[in-house]
């Protein structure tokens, strides 16, 4: 049961990353990874308010493997956010880099943070 | 000399496997043909996903504790895509499934963002700020040094392959 949920969520977790990627550097011009950027703080953001929901007895274990580990989990990246901080570095565009680790993960934990506090609004 | 294209091409190479999006013509992409590889990443997520998974059961995180288990995880699956992508876009022209599935799909459901900066809300406002913040550092660097070396180390030894095939 615990496997069957986790798997759910990443079937849908892992096209939704990639068709939101695809999506947002449509509308993109630049070479920064605006795509991984969105589904990172995105999935942050619903992991945030998943874990808080389930600390604060409002959720189930079992949503939390379905969004949290399967969804979220699929929804966003580490390898795809290294790869292209790493590919900015060797096209030259170290600033365009390391803003982008250091925005990824000042938004990621941000929108976590903030994920959580709606939970607590929510069911605490 | 100023590049015309403001866009290095192989920036947005893990997600865009075939178009490049910036040019107009080629956003017919979007729809075109999307099935196959839409299916390759959604089960190449699923197989990432339950390893992830797996791995987590194997190594559980007591309450306070260092979350050893998922920066394992993404540093792995950091040097993976490292591996794959010198391969795929300098060694040989893979089938067009082939990035999505183990790219996109697998690694990408493998490695997770959310619970690493969850993990480390939960430590920050648990007051373990200390163990949060070595998080926060070691993974970072540890998912760079990963990709850097594992792409280094893969054209070093591919370069090697190629250039003894032409001897």
């Amino acid at each position: 049961m615990n496997w069957l949920l986790v798997v759910a969520g990443a079937l849908i977790g892992a096209p939704l990353r990639y068709l939101t990627d695809r999506a947002v550097q449509a509308r993109q011009g630049t070479a920064f990874p605006w795509g991984t950027l969105t589904v990172n703080v995105v999935g942050c953001l619903i992991l945030g308010v998943v874990t808080g929901a389930v600390a604060a007895g409002a959720a189930s274990p079992h949503t939390q493997l379905l969004l949290g580990t399967g969804l979220c989990g699929a929804l966003t990246t580490y390898s795809t956010f290294s790869y292209e901080t790493l590919r900015l570095a060797e096209e030259g565009a170290g600033f365009s880099a390391v803003a982008n680790a250091v925005g990824s993960v000042a938004a990621g934990l941000g929108a976590a943070f903030v994920g959580v506090a709606v939970a607590e609004a929510l069911w605490l | 000399m100023p590049r015309q294209d403001p866009r290095p091409a192989a920036v947005d190479a893990p997600m865009d496997p075939d178009v490049d999006l910036s040019v107009p013509a080629e956003r017919g992409g979007l729809t075109r043909g999307q099935g196959g590889v839409l299916a390759a990443v959604s089960v190449g997520g699923a197989i990432g996903a339950s390893a992830r998974y797996a791995a987590s059961l194997h190594w559980p995180v007591a309450p306070g504790g260092f979350p050893w288990a998922t920066l394992a995880v993404n540093a792995v699956g950091c040097a993976l895509i490292g591996v794959l992508m010198v391969l795929v876009t300098e060694v040989w022209t893979p089938h067009r499934l082939v990035r999505p599935f183990l790219g996109t799909g697998v690694l990408g459901g493998f490695t997770t963002f959310s619970t690493y900066t969850v993990d480390i809300e939960r430590l920050l406002s648990g007051g373990y700020a200390r163990t949060g913040l070595a998080y926060l550092a070691l993974t970072l660097l540890a998912a760079v040094a990963a990709v850097w070396g594992a792409v280094r180390v893969t054209r070093r030894l591919t370069r090697r392959l190629t250039e003894g095939r032409g001897r």
